[in-house]
């Protein structure tokens, strides 16, 4: 087994209550199941979709965001996978997808070679 | 992991916009719907992640509160909010616990009839009144509001953007304190909900679950309306009453298969028998009081129905009156087809066809598939196939859904025989 990160990118704004609904119920519903199967090795933590910026020599601080909406990081999971293809079958049943999100998959590096 | 409540977000969509708009003042509705999608986007995030909390809705509410805390510290200066907040939002002692208050259980039970009341404001269209409630208070998104009346997204988007434009115009939210206003504004309230009922019931959407969601959101704001003392009105009762009757018919209104049936071949033991219960207990708390509203004759019609067992079973003659008398109180095209077909069922098909053709006014029903069915019916049980058929065809022509061709498509095929 290895471990892959998933990182989730856009998705979800602007939606009626219902759908935020019926969206939260599908995100549990699949984690559940990626934890049912012994996939999730730390379900993770959402993100600010804001924050500081720390830059160079100078420390130069400044204000997020830092890329358009569609690509800010929400949120991350650690996910245990046989191999990347996998990881990446997993990550098709992400429902960011529906959204017009995307999940990243990237691998851990191991340590032992 | 607990699982959030069916139509959780929405419910609690309308108690937290109402309660924002209380604060922030009605001119900033649209403020209010910001903090409130803030806050479910908030939820959407850690939740997944995190899972639903021991509360759902009180932690929702609380998001919304901070959310709205936040606005009001940045932008004190720059806007005026409602005059409730009126000197407390000068400083942050008393910014907070103020609204603290604002935001205590009774006071947003509150909140939710002041909007509801505001929705209904004379300058508004009926119809305008019922999607700015299904908006605003059912927390149904535009497309949802015209996925709800077949209508297109431009349409409804203009109907309630105009109507929002109405409400903030209209300075402040309506006041529930103000007993003689109160009872000036309920009947157009109790008429906005009864047309929410009926849009569920009657409507032309083909989706049974959109159906009955207006069904259901029209009687959870009608129990909203009979928990205030000003509210629970003998006509409220009534509408009340209507609306559990009516509704207790919907498992058989439409089958498993997605096919409507029509009272008269409905599997009656499909009836929800405590909807049933709850109905003619509150159509008995509505005999009181002198006035007879057409609320009371309609319940009472339905509960006519709902204790008779067959249709051989019904008390037709009894029916038969109760129109008359609706026909007194409210006169409509639609009312006067159905005592036709009541006293059809009560004196044979031939007095239904000519009850029928006595109607005053019938251009008004041209549009209305029912029309041509009911005439096709009574055709059909006179054995006058050929009548019948075209009958039908005609209502064929005007059915609105899939659902009503069916229906109209098997009664074609009766014909045949």
């Amino acid at each position: 087994m290895s471990e892959y990160v998933f990182l989730y990118r856009g998705g979800e704004t602007g939606r009626s209550p219902e759908r935020i609904q019926q969206s939260m119920q599908k995100w549990m519903a699949w984690f559940k199941e990626l934890g049912q199967n012994g996939h999730i090795k730390d379900q993770g933590q959402p993100l600010e979709r804001t924050g500081k910026v720390v830059k160079g020599h100078q420390k130069t601080v400044t204000d997020g965001p830092f890329a358009e909406v569609k690509d800010i990081v929400g949120g991350h999971t650690l996910i245990e996978a046989r191999d990347l293809e996998q990881a990446v079958e997993l990550s098709k049943g992400c429902p960011i997808l529906e959204v017009e999100g995307g999940v990243e998959v990237r691998p851990v590096m191991k340590l032992n070679m | 992991m607990t699982e959030p409540s069916e139509h959780l977000f929405r419910h609690e969509a309308g108690r937290i916009v109402s309660a924002l708009t209380r604060i922030f003042g009605v001119h900033n509705l649209a403020l209010a719907e910001d903090v409130v999608q803030d806050a479910f986007c908030r939820a959407l995030e850690v939740w997944k992640f995190r899972g639903v909390p021991e509360s759902p809705a009180a932690w929702l509410m609380t998001t919304a509160k901070n959310r709205a805390l936040d606005v009001l510290r940045r932008e004190r200066t720059a806007r005026t909010f409602a005059p409730e907040l009126g000197r407390w939002i000068e400083s942050e002692w008393t910014l907070a616990p103020r609204v603290e208050e604002l935001f205590a259980a009774p006071a947003i039970r509150d909140d939710l009839l002041r909007m509801m009341f505001s929705c209904c404001h004379p300058r508004l269209r009926e119809e305008a009144q019922v999607a700015l409630i299904l908006n605003i208070l059912c927390g149904f998104s535009v497309d949802e509001v015209g996925n709800a009346f077949v209508s297109s997204h431009a349409a409804i988007e203009k109907r309630i953007s105009r109507a929002k434009k109405e409400l903030a115009a209209s300075k402040k939210l309506f006041d529930v304190t103000a007993a003689a206003e109160f009872s000036a504004r309920l009947p157009a309230v109790q008429r906005a909900l009864y047309l929410l009922f009926n849009e569920g019931y009657h409507g032309a959407s083909t989706e049974s679950a959109v159906r009955g969601e207006l069904c259901q959101e029209a009687m959870r704001l009608a129990t909203l309306l009979l928990e205030h003392p000003l509210g629970a009105t003998p006509a409220t009762h009534a509408l009340a009453a209507l609306m559990c009757l009516d509704a207790a018919r919907l498992p058989a209104r439409v089958d498993a298969a997605g096919h409507l049936n029509s009272l008269l071949e409905q599997d009656r033991s499909q009836w929800d028998q405590e909807l049933v219960v709850k109905g003619l207990r509150l159509l008995d708390l509505s005999a009181t009081g002198s006035a007879l509203t057409e609320y009371h004759v309609e319940a009472a019609i339905a509960s006519i129905h709902a204790r008779a067992l067959s249709v051989e079973d019904t008390d037709w003659e009894n029916i038969v009156s109760l129109y008359d008398t609706l026909m007194a109180i409210r006169p409509s095209p639609v009312i006067a087809l159905n005592r036709a077909i009541a006293i059809g069922e009560r004196s044979g098909p031939q007095y239904g066809l000519g009850a029928i053709r006595a109607i005053t006014n019938p251009e008004r029903l041209a549009r209305y598939p029912f029309y041509f069915a009911a005439l096709g019916k009574f055709e059909l049980e006179s054995a006058k196939y050929e009548d019948a058929r075209e009958h039908f065809m005609a209502a064929l022509a005007l059915a609105r859904n899939p659902m009503e061709r069916h229906f109209l498509e098997q009664r074609i095929s009766a014909c045949e025989l």
